[in-house]
């Protein structure tokens, strides 16, 4: 069963196509990674998925219902939940009350403070829960992001590069974590230039490049793709 | 035909005006991203100039206009880039915002205090001696005709200006990247000082041929620019031709409304909002670019405890129990705006402070609970209040649906322009009947105000009212602190810092923006009451957009994000001036520029002064020593004086001596241990980041 679904997805920006026909397809209880060097439209997706940006034509499915033209809070309440890559943080609300704040807007508000407290347990964030998220160094910024998103208890999670500035013992507890989440059953999208977590948690890897889906994979098949090689390398 | 041809050029000659202005506006807001409210005043302010050199001192019409234009104008464009706006140029968007407004409300008080407004002063067309000039059947006025001239010789010389000349290519680059410019080569201050000179200069000239055809009067000269706000949205704030499109759109509608609409007792009023209207309209209609780009800094929302909480409403009804024991009667109806007007500006913190939501009609909304209560609550029945509040907060809302599509400087427009329409066209219609209901507002006139009934008793004095505003003000900040600490106040906060995240987290943003939009325009209802209550008759003038506009200020210098702001901002806006007054009855229109001049102090504090008087106080109030010593001299201070032992300056003055001298004492006792060391690297994790940290660092950095 597809979680989430996107076809045909196409943005221009002026005269410049960010996204061409684009199409990808998230499951339930796998991570599918979503790589390409920087400008290949990745972070446009995202907003296109979770209703931040109309594209000119294609199509958004969730759970098997069409929202492309529904408001993000409305895909919100249908399971979907994003971080951003340019933190988007409560800056006046503390740790704790930014995912307090997402987790009155989810499915269990009853449970609010409850939920908030084990996500918190969860990402090792209990001692910073009273600080101000602008006080933060960025790699633990994007830590909060990814725990106010969990705590609306997505079924699709949009992860727009979670783990850069993460060292190598943070990015394992990291890739634990997402190995945990699809065991729950949630569907993960991760955008990562770190190939080594890509290659660790991905069922799948989508590999974008000037706006177009260049390959489509397993990991280990990717990895050794001629035309991925290209991109990169003529990237580099 | 003849009719509307003549309407027509009167209409195409104060286009041509408008468009002279909104031009000055674009250029300026292009070149330096800032929006000038006070561009009109600019204008008017030469307006009066120019009069003064040539009628007041009589000097020739060419030397004054060389004057003014070339010498005054470019002097005072400078002036404020340099003192005004540079300071904020780092900070947000709504402090360069607020600095223009600061500097709009200080340039009507400095024109009044110079020149009488009571004087008439008319200003003769340019060559008004002349026979008009006949266009077969048309016949145009050398002033009109000198007017278009000079509008299609702006459009040429500022399209020569910018497309021909160095200065012009570095302030089209400052257009298109602000930040890039300087790589470019060229310098970004230099574009910046160029269009503040010319910005002001466009003013002064459509000031000076506007002057002659209304009345020179500070207000409604810097209003006029509503117009030419109106022409610079159609141009979007950029394109200059757009503007002079808009202009000649505006000058029409204005003219042919002068000419056509139907004489009835409801209309007049029309035709003068009509460019307000326009405003609001364009602003709908014309998508504008999302204002993005994070502001670099947002003032602290401090989550009030319940205790502080308590003790501070406690605080706010003791002194107005103590005002209300000592005033004389007009006193009390002065000193009592410090809480009304205080509940007015408290409604400014859920709105502006948590929310973000930059509204200029605050004080409208308080004058639609006036009314309210005026009409309603003529006999003191109390669901006449809970009325007032109602009908407040249901406009309130009906504004939120358009500034749903607004933001920043376009909303604070809109609200200006919402608060011009109800100040000219609405508040001024005579009662009318709808489904046999007889709707009155300010009936052309004004409108009496009595005091509630509470308990059986008639509260009508105005010590009585004291009391009353000052525990309305007190359970006031009580809700808005209950407020911070609620759902809907963390959900506000959140919609402020990223609408993004809120909406993508599943958050509404047309509920929220509403619905605060409603609840802060009760409070000010409430206020509004309040203040008509104690004034006992209101007029439409008191709750204008130029009169909200202090209020507005001096609670953003209080910090918009404090509980404590309503009494704050009540007791700065009422109390210095009027004790000044009291003091020297000469510093009267001094007096008037003092929340301007605290406006523009506002680049050197924004966080607010409230927080800072907070944590300045706070040992004081911890302190089991001096706390109790402070109220017993408070008491008997208060005896002495209720006893007419001694006066009130002795009672006033000595009192803030003493509780300044015993919070000093207990600073000190209070002194801090040294706390535990914290390594480096832990500063802003394992303790809160202070703003010394920085400078720190940077120091030890500096050491090696
Ligand atoms: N708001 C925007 N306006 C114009 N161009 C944009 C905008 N956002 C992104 N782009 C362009 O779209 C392309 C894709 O950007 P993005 O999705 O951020 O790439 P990625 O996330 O893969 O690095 C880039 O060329 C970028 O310059
Ligand atoms: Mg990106």
């Amino acid at each position: 069963m597809a979680s989430l679904q996107v076809s045909g997805v196409t943005v221009s920006f002026g005269g410049n196509r960010a996204l061409d026909g684009v199409a990808l397809t998230a499951e339930a209880g796998r991570v599918t990674g979503l790589i390409g060097p920087n400008g290949a439209g990745k972070s446009t997706l995202f907003d296109v998925a979770s209703g931040l940006r109309r594209p000119s034509s294609g199509q958004v499915r969730l759970d098997g219902r069409d929202v492309t033209r529904a408001r993000p809070s409305a895909r919100a309440r249908h399971g979907l939940a994003r971080t951003f890559q340019r933190l988007e943080l409560f800056g006046r609300l503390s740790v704790r009350d930014n995912l307090l704040v997402a987790a009155e807007l989810g499915p269990e508000r009853r449970r609010a403070d409850r939920i908030v407290t084990e996500i918190l347990h969860r990402l090792e964030l209990t001692d910073l829960a009273d600080t101000s998220p602008d006080a933060l160094p960025t790699g633990v910024g994007r830590l909060v992001e990814v725990g106010r998103a969990l705590a609306i208890r997505p079924k699709v999670l949009l992860l727009d590069e979670p783990a850069a500035g993460q060292d190598v013992e943070e990015t394992e507890r990291f890739a634990e974590l997402l190995r945990a989440l699809t065991d729950d059953g949630t569907a993960v999208v991760l955008v990562e230039h770190d190939m080594s977590l890509v290659m660790a948690v991905c069922d799948e890897v989508y590999v974008l490049d000037l706006g177009k889906i260049i390959a489509v994979g397993p990991p280990e098949v990717i990895r050794s793709d001629e035309t991925v090689l290209a991109a990169y390398l003529g990237d580099a | 035909m003849d009719q509307f041809l003549t309407f027509g050029i009167v209409g195409l000659s104060t286009a041509a005006i408008y468009a002279v202005i909104g031009s000055g506006l674009v250029l300026t807001y292009t070149t330096t991203g800032v929006f000038n409210f006070a561009h009109g005043a600019a204008g008017m302010l030469s307006a009066f100039m120019y009069w003064q050199l040539t009628v007041g001192w009589g000097w020739p019409v060419p030397v004054a206009l060389v004057v003014v234009l070339l010498v005054l104008a470019p002097g005072f464009g400078l002036l404020v880039e340099r003192f005004v706006l540079r300071p904020v140029q780092a900070l947000g968007e709504a402090e360069r915002l607020v600095m223009t407004v600061a500097l709009l409300s200080g340039l009507i008080a400095t024109a009044r205090w110079i020149w009488d407004p009571n004087v008439a002063r008319p200003l003769p067309m340019f060559f008004a001696a002349r026979k008009p000039i006949h266009l077969g059947p048309a016949v145009i006025t050398w002033h009109q005709a000198i007017t278009m001239a000079v509008a299609v010789a702006v459009a040429i010389g500022l399209r020569i200006l910018l497309y021909r000349t160095r200065a012009g290519a570095e302030m089209r680059a400052a257009v298109d990247d602000r930040a890039l410019v300087g790589l470019t080569g060229a310098d970004p201050v230099r574009a910046g000082r160029v269009s503040w000179i010319l910005g002001t200069q466009l003013a002064a000239i459509g000031g000076i041929l506007i002057a002659p055809t209304v009345t020179l009067d500070a207000a409604q000269l810097s209003l006029l620019i509503v117009s030419a706000y109106t022409a610079a949205v159609f141009g979007r704030l950029r394109s200059l031709p757009l503007t002079f499109l808009g202009a000649v759109v505006v000058g029409c509608m204005e003219s042919y409304l002068t000419g056509y609409l139907p004489q009835n007792e409801y209309l007049p009023g029309l035709r003068l909002a009509a460019p307000a209207f326009l405003l609001f309209l364009a602003l709908l209609v014309f998508p504008h670019r999302r204002l993005r780009g994070r502001e670099r800094r947002l003032a602290r929302v401090p989550v009030p405890t319940a205790r502080g909480t308590l003790v501070f409403a406690a605080v706010v009804i003791a002194f107005g129990a103590v005002l209300a024991s000592l005033l004389g009667e007009a006193d009390l109806i002065t000193y009592g705006a410090i809480f009304s007007l205080g509940v007015v500006a408290l409604s400014y913190v859920p709105l502006a402070g948590y929310a973000g939501q930059v509204s200029l009609c605050q004080l409208s909304m308080a004058g639609i609970g006036a009314v309210v209560w005026g009409h309603l609550g003529a006999h003191g029945q109390l669901w006449a209040l809970g009325a007032a509040i109602l009908v407040s907060a249901a406009a309130g809302a009906l504004v939120a649906l358009p500034a749903l599509r607004l933001s920043g400087v376009y909303l604070a427009l809109g609200t200006a322009a919402f608060a011009v329409i109800l100040d000219r066209w609405i508040f001024g219609i005579p009662a009318f009947h709808v489904f046999g209901l007889r709707i009155a507002l300010f009936d052309q006139g004004s409108v009496d105000v009595s005091g509630p009934r509470l308990f059986g008793l008639r509260l009508d004095s105005g010590r009585e009212l004291m009391v009353f505003a000052a525990v309305c003000l007190a359970l006031a900040s009580i809700g808005v602190a209950a407020l911070r600490r609620s759902r809907f106040g963390r959900r506000l906060i959140a919609l402020r810092d990223s609408e993004a995240a809120y909406a993508t987290l599943g958050g509404n943003l047309l509920v929220a923006k509403v619905a605060v939009f409603a609840l802060a325009s009760g409070i000010a209802g409430l206020g509004g009451a309040l203040y008509g209550m104690q004034q006992r008759t209101v007029t439409a003038d008191q709750f204008s957009l130029i009169a909200g506009l202090p209020i507005f200020l001096v609670a953003v210098v209080g910090g918009l994000g404090a509980v404590g702001n309503g009494l704050f901002a009540g007791t700065a806006f009422v109390a210095p001036t009027n004790a000044l007054i009291a003091i020297a009855p000469g510093t009267a229109n001094l007096v008037a520029l003092l929340p301007g001049l605290a406006g523009v102090g506002l680049g050197h504090n924004p966080d607010g002064i409230v927080s800072r008087f907070r944590r300045q106080w706070e040992p004081l109030a911890r302190d089991r020593i001096a706390l109790p010593i402070l109220l017993c001299v408070l008491a008997l201070a208060w005896a002495l004086r209720f006893t007419d032992v001694i006066n009130d300056w002795t009672y006033y003055g000595g009192s803030l001596v003493i509780a300044a001298a015993l919070r000093a004492w207990a600073s000190a006792r209070q002194a801090e241990p040294a706390e535990p060391e914290i390594p480096v690297e832990w500063w802003g994790l394992r303790r809160a980041w202070r703003p010394e940290d920085e400078e720190v660092l940077a120091r030890g950095v500096a050491a090696g």
